[in-house]
């Protein structure tokens, strides 16, 4: 069991052209996600964010309405057109006030895969392990320095105890 | 990200705050890796070669016992000292919320390409 890492996987019924698109274009990327993004997504590229409510579904742009107008900055990793989609982020990343700018980012990478009835996105972030506990969960108030230790320590207990 | 945000799961992490607060201590972090690495053990085999008295031993261990994450079982005249694997667990709700919340995200892209 990882505590660094986080993967998702999920089939969509539609073109792998179709899928493509809504990850790499960043108007399009913020439509389902709920930000709009300051220009187009290229690699190495530094994107300002801000968060808008997503157009997909009202109940959740209602919720995002409380952070609406947070800056959010993310840095595009890798772009291999129509198999593999990465970037960088700060988890998290809505307190209004706050930089975050020095702290360590996360990384998502969406791959791509073509299957029978249409295309297996998987999606993993990765790198939580270097966030600062602070971050991790506000209210956590910890010794940071403990923390890669202690979770180690879980993990190892967690594969044993399975 | 913004919508990683679930009303059920944030009391359970508020729960787990001092548990992280017991755990910013060496001597705890190496009992913790004793009982992780050998399993229950009684005080004084705990004591074996840690370098500190029982007695500091056993004020560290209650103190953890306190917050849950440790318990202990009488076995004759002995205490024996466990991890409570439930409340280890509880530390990785950040990443369950956060796991949660690129279903409900993923959710919105199926939505968005499939209609």
């Amino acid at each position: 069991m990882s505590t660094d890492r986080i993967e998702k996987k999920i089939l969509l019924r539609a073109p792998r052209k179709r899928v493509w698109r809504a990850l790499s274009d960043s108007t399009e990327f913020g439509a389902w996600f709920g930000m709009k993004f300051d220009g187009p997504f290229t690699p190495g590229a530094r994107l300002r964010g801000t968060i808008v409510g997503t157009t997909v579904d009202a109940d959740v742009a209602k919720a995002q309405k409380q952070h609406a107008g947070i800056p959010f900055e993310i840095t595009v990793d890798r772009i291999e057109p129509e198999r593999l989609f990465s970037i960088r982020w700060h988890p998290n990343a809505v307190e209004r006030g706050v930089d975050y700018s020095h702290e360590p980012t996360t990384l998502i990478v969406f791959t791509l895969e073509e299957v029978a009835n249409g295309v297996m996105l998987t999606v993993t972030e990765s790198g939580f392990d270097q966030i600062p506990l602070a971050r991790r969960a506000k209210a956590f108030q910890a010794n940071e320095q403990g923390w890669g230790v202690v979770v180690k320590l879980i993990e190892k207990y967690l594969a044993q105890a399975a | 990200m913004h919508k990683r945000r679930s009303p059920k799961a944030v009391p359970k992490l508020l729960d787990s705050a001092p548990l992280f607060a017991v755990l910013g201590d060496k001597t705890r972090l190496r009992l913790i890796s004793r009982l992780c690495d050998d399993g229950p053990a009684s005080i004084t085999r705990l004591t074996t070669g840690f370098g500190i008295t029982r007695q500091a031993i056993t004020k560290h261990l209650r103190v953890m016992k306190n917050s849950g994450l440790v318990r202990s079982t009488r076995l004759g005249r002995e205490s024996v000292w466990q991890l409570d694997k439930q409340r280890l667990q509880d530390v990785r709700r950040y990443l369950d919320l956060i796991s949660r919340q690129w279903d409900v995200a993923l959710g919105r892209l199926r939505e968005f390409v499939e209609h």
